[in-house]
């Protein structure tokens, strides 16, 4: 079996490997080989047991990634006093936090604010990066490479760099404490993105584009009428990836809103004010509670992303690997 | 027009006389084809100039200035500023804090990541849930992420030192002993591990499969196969996850401000400043923007010198299958 398949690869390049392993298939058998038994490591006996093990071992860590949720859920539901017992199951069961909390804390509108700013900033940078992937996918035109690689660098450079003057850009034109900085540069494409729909584009057959052309479909119509809707998994890619970046963005918050009156404030933000809020060793007010139920219903909205587009997310994260 | 295959061979600067002759044959490019390319790339254009080359220029200046923020104007500092780098003790405590941090993360997160992916991949069918669940923590955000393990973590009360009292063991002040706050923060981060997991697993998927059963017959063992066959075959998954997660490591922020820097008291452990936190501080609490700007180049310094060093090793241990390109 081992003959037909690697043969064509370059096995012999991987370091280390001794040289037979190539396994050419005209080596004579090593007659001192221990005969092929069912106990042997790799033998069906052997399999199943370690087919035993791994799977006790996802079961395990399993759990521990899944305690502090569990942990969560319970401590959202317990009383003042109680939500340090680390029980998973509280005494009493107070599910009036999910309304008081409401009344404590302006949540509802840290979620608008949040769901507002990811929203604009999901489909700005989506729609941008798309345009300019296709560009660099599909023109030919001076400097592409260059461009290209000038997109790919940029990728590199620390946001504190930029952070400062961006800051002062938003401050000259009147935009502090609005939603404006917090996806205003997502209009002109992101990098990452730009590379991600490139790679999907250049996978498109061209003839298809072609012939729109011939029947006289002008470059801007074949890109909204083709392009855009074959293109719609990468598409949905970067929307997830960035509405859920926009989700977690505690720092931008912080330097664009926190100036602010906290209904003003976006969620990440809003917890953060809350954990000083009520945070008993910071000398808050110790309803820890609400706090708890406040960073659940944070968190269900990005639950709810991942089981609606898994395959996205996962899909995406490994393009990133693909990228090195 | 002209048929080609454009994506082929990208296109380089005309003046390159090296390029030219590898573009073979040469044709002219496309006025009008060439100029709707540049109309589809010039929002990445304008954003370039402006949020990337401009802000670098402007920031640039700006280190090199005392600014007024109430007055928007600046006078020159001269180098004032990165003198100011190196008589500032902060700025090395949380230069040491962060490469503390870094050096302790990176490492486990690729082994914790490499050894999950690994089971993962040995799975069979119930591989896509157990991913499922080992992706959640990578969803949640920050902010509920630490104030969760604000209170796991909590010394005397918190869950993960009752679960030690299990075995005997006395856990440590994780939040406030000054050993433990960097290690409190990277168990929230290998708690978050998922992602760097999925590109893991992803380059496990790729390795051929003949490979290990060949070396199975030649009598290899566990070990020498992870050794021989899966570390070169994803090593360069490897190398392209050290280098995004030491960047990463070294603007760690968020977990950091929410449990220590929140508050603006003074009572804030030094051991919990890291960079990218006294940065902001200085930006955004002081608004010293020169000397914070100045820290920002340093910071972009040491992150270039890092990954130009891991460049270099890494291309000594990185094997590119047919050969490098």
């Amino acid at each position: 079996m081992a003959s037909t398949g690697t043969a064509s690869t370059p096995v012999r390049q991987v370091p280390g490997l001794p040289e037979d392993a190539t396994g050419q298939g005209d080596r004579p058998i090593d007659p001192n080989r221990p005969p092929l038994d069912e106990n042997r490591p790799g033998g069906r006996t052997g399999r199943r047991v370690r087919r035993g093990l791994v799977l006790t071992a996802l079961v395990v860590i399993s759990l521990v990634f899944l305690y502090p949720f569990a942990w969560l859920l319970a401590a959202s539901l317990k009383g003042r006093g109680q939500v340090f017992d680390n029980s998973l199951w509280p005494t009493e069961f107070h599910w009036d936090n999910y309304l008081r909390v409401f009344d404590e804390l302006p949540l509802g509108s840290w979620m608008v604010n949040s769901v507002g700013i990811a929203v604009l900033a999901a489909v700005s940078v989506a729609v941008s990066s798309s345009l300019v992937a296709w560009g660099f996918a599909h023109f030919r035109f001076p400097l592409r490479g260059f461009l290209f690689g000038l997109v790919l660098a940029t990728m590199m450079l620390p946001g504190a760099v930029t952070m400062i003057p961006i800051y002062l850009i938003w401050k000259e034109l009147g935009f502090l404490g609005t939603w404006v900085p917090l996806f205003g540069a997502n209009l002109f494409g992101s990098a990452f993105y730009i590379f991600l729909q490139r790679q999907f584009y250049l996978g498109l057959p061209r003839e298809l584009f072609e012939a729109a052309r011939i029947d006289g479909a002008n470059q801007w119509r074949t890109y909204w009428r083709i392009v855009f809707p074959l293109s719609l998994p990468s598409f949905i890619i970067v929307l997830l990836f960035e509405f859920q970046a926009s989700w977690n963005n505690l720092q931008a918050a912080l330097i664009y809103l926190n100036a602010g009156s906290p209904e003003e404030f976006t969620a990440p933000l809003g917890i953060a004010y809350a954990m000083t809020k009520y945070s008993p060793t910071a000398g808050g007010q110790g309803d820890y509670q609400y706090v708890m139920v406040a960073s659940l219903l944070v968190t269900l909205p990005m639950l709810a992303l991942f089981a609606f587009g898994q395959r996205y997310f996962i899909e995406g994260v490994a393009t990133q690997g693909r990228k090195g | 027009m002209t048929q080609l295959r454009a994506d082929a061979a990208p296109a380089v600067a005309p003046s390159s006389r090296a390029a030219r002759k590898r573009r073979t044959p040469k044709v002219p490019y496309n006025r009008r084809e060439a100029l709707t390319g540049y109309l589809f790339i010039s929002p990445w254009i304008v954003g370039f100039l402006v949020f990337t080359a401009g802000a670098m220029v402007y920031s640039l200046v700006i280190s090199f200035s005392h600014y007024n923020l109430a007055t928007n104007t600046a006078r020159p500092a001269g180098l004032d500023n990165y003198a100011q780098l190196f008589s500032d003790p902060r700025v090395a405590t949380s230069l040491a804090n962060t490469l503390f941090y870094a050096v302790l993360a990176v490492p486990l997160e690729i082994l914790v990541a490499l050894g999950l992916a690994s089971l993962l991949n040995q799975a069979g069918r119930g591989a896509g849930f157990f991913r499922t669940v080992y992706y959640l923590p990578k969803m949640t955000p920050a902010v509920a992420t630490a104030a969760v393990f604000f209170l796991l973590l909590n010394g005397n009360s918190g869950a993960i030192n009752q679960f030690l009292r299990i075995f005997g063991i006395e856990g440590p002040q994780w939040l406030v002993d000054p050993a433990w706050i960097k290690p409190s923060i990277v168990l929230m981060t290998l708690w978050g591990v998922s992602g760097t997991m999925v590109i893991f697993l992803a380059a496990l998927k790729n390795v051929p499969r003949e490979l290990y059963e060949v070396a199975e017959l030649d009598g290899a063992g566990v070990w020498q196969r992870f050794r021989n066959i899966t570390l070169p075959m994803i090593s360069s998954a490897i190398f392209f996850n050290v280098i995004v997660l030491s960047i990463a490591a070294f603007q760690v922020f968020d977990q950091a401000y929410l449990l220590f820097w929140r508050d603006q008291s003074n009572a804030s452990p030094e051991a919990s400043l890291f960079y990218a936190i006294y940065l902001f501080q200085q930006a955004f609490r002081q608004f010293n923007f020169g000397f914070a700007a100045a820290m920002a180049w340093l910071l972009f310094i040491i992150i270039m010198i890092i990954t130009a060093i891991q460049m270099k090793f890494g291309n000594r241990f990185v094997y590119y299958e047919g050969g490098k390109d």
